[in-house]
């Protein structure tokens, strides 16, 4: 089970609390994650990643394992811990603005 | 007993102000969406518990809501908006082409006929059309690509399509406004348009009295006599009687006419209302005064309205979506300020109350006169 920590306005936005808990079908990557989390919540879809590019938006950061993943290859497999569900995959907004 | 319920979009979260048709006693309830940038909301004419939602923010981008019971619960809608075909270049700040990029949804407008139709006017500006309640929007390219688009340029807040006004008299004519490229109009319901900004001119582009640059700030139009427009340009108040085949100005006796809210009373077609902003170089109220300033000749000769409006060390603005009038008699008029008050006469103008003192900054009123 892959855990996803989202920031609270996307919790908001999907009507969750807490965690997001996914299974996560073949290789688990950012792309495969980020896929399974916008079937699950399809209001998330384009403010995670571009609708059109799936680039990921400016103000979004992805972290684990106390390690910065925004600037890997979507399709790099993560880290072991987040794929055994140990660690989760932190979705962040950045801290800026008013 | 009739009623009112104002919808107001502001920095960070939606408000909904309802009362009774006297206009006296309100009860707010919000914030909707705490912490997102409401652009606008808008019930539909046809069904006013169908409210369209445009909510956004810079981290998360632009999401879409629609209520069907009056603003009470929301359901989140579709949000993909794509230009049609290779998008193209219009003008940046510097005057070098710069691509269209979709940025957000400014200006919803509910259909007159249908209440699954709704357009939305986004910057970068084009307009939007969904027949689906929201689900799927789709671009009505012929706006952007009639020709003149690679000499549109953004205004301070952005190359965005404000205003659309529709046409219950021809639904084939609609109006809409952009910021800083001027006003157009379709007579075949969206297929084809053209400029209408004969008689604008404004010093700043290079030729005054281009056809397209002009930073149109808010178009109004009394639904009773289509085809009366005014216009609040970035400086200048405009009319137009002829669906805005020819403007003139009618700013009068106004003390500044910079300014962005424009709107006609409900009632009295030639009544009409601005709040005059000191300059674009200072985005506050004339000699710290909130004024709304009426004419009751259709432009032209100005009276100031101040009764119930602080007129001493005021510094707020009142931006172009966030004046709004209902249909009761005497009209009720009702505007948002950027210093989060929202403010209402239920006189025509001529004295005015505060609804609520304290929200955040106001980008958007709008009214819904119930049954």
């Amino acid at each position: 089970m892959i855990r996803v920590e989202l920031p609270y306005h996307l919790r908001n936005l999907a009507k969750v609390s807490g965690e997001v808990q996914l299974e996560v079908v073949g290789e688990v990557t950012l792309r495969s994650v980020l896929d399974a989390v916008e079937a699950r919540y399809p209001m998330l879809q384009g403010t995670i990643r571009d609708h059109i590019t799936q680039q990921r938006r400016p103000f979004l950061r992805f972290f684990a394992c106390e390690e910065d993943l925004s600037h890997e290859s979507p399709d790099k497999p993560l880290p072991e811990s987040v794929v055994s569900g140990r660690e989760p995959l932190l979705v962040i907004g950045a801290i800026a603005g008013g | 007993m009739s009623g009112v319920r104002v919808l107001v979009g502001t920095r960070k979260g939606a408000f909904i102000l309802t009362s009774d048709g006297k206009r006296e006693k309100w009860e707010v309830n919000g914030p909707h969406f705490a912490g997102w940038e409401m652009y606008h909301l808008k019930g539909s004419p046809l069904d006013p518990n169908r409210i369209y939602a445009s909510q956004s923010s810079g981290w998360f981008g632009q999401t879409m809501q629609r209520s069907s019971d009056g603003g009470k619960t929301w359901e989140t809608i579709g949000n993909k908006f794509v230009y049609d075909g290779v998008p193209g270049t219009h003008q940046w700040y510097d005057g070098t082409p710069h691509p269209w990029e979709f940025k957000r949804v400014w200006h919803l407008e509910p259909s007159l006929t249908d209440p699954d139709t709704v357009y939305a006017g986004v910057e970068d500006a084009a307009i939007f059309k969904t027949t689906d309640g929201g689900q799927t929007w789709n671009e009505m390219p012929g706006l952007r690509q009639h020709g003149t688009g690679p000499k549109w340029q953004p205004g301070a807040g952005g190359m965005c399509l404000h205003t659309i006004i529709l046409d219950p008299s021809n639904p084939e004519r609609i109006y809409i406004a952009i910021s800083a490229a001027g006003a157009f109009r379709t007579d075949d319901g969206g297929v084809t348009w053209k400029p209408i900004n004969k008689g604008l001119s404004s010093q700043y582009i290079p030729d005054p009295n281009a056809e397209v640059g002009h930073c149109v700030h808010h178009i109004a139009m009394n639904p009773n006599r289509p085809g009366v427009l005014f216009m609040q340009k970035h400086w200048d108040v405009m009319r137009s009687d002829d669906g805005g085949d020819q403007w003139r100005e009618v700013s009068g006796n106004l003390p500044t006419d910079f300014g962005f809210a424009i709107d006609v009373n409900s009632n009295e077609p030639e009544t009409i209302y601005v709040v005059p902003i000191k300059s674009d170089s200072e985005h506050f109220v004339h000699e710290a005064k909130l004024r709304v300033f009426r004419s009751r000749s259709g432009g032209n000769e100005w009276e100031p309205l101040t009764k119930g409006l602080p007129q001493e060390n005021c510094y707020v603005n009142v931006l172009r979506d966030a004046m709004a009038v209902d249909k009761l008699d005497r009209c009720g008029v009702y505007f948002g300020t950027s210093g989060g008050q929202v403010y209402c006469s239920n006189d025509d103008g001529d004295s005015w109350n505060p609804i609520v003192r304290d929200l955040p900054a106001v980008l958007s009123v709008e009214v819904q006169t119930l049954a």
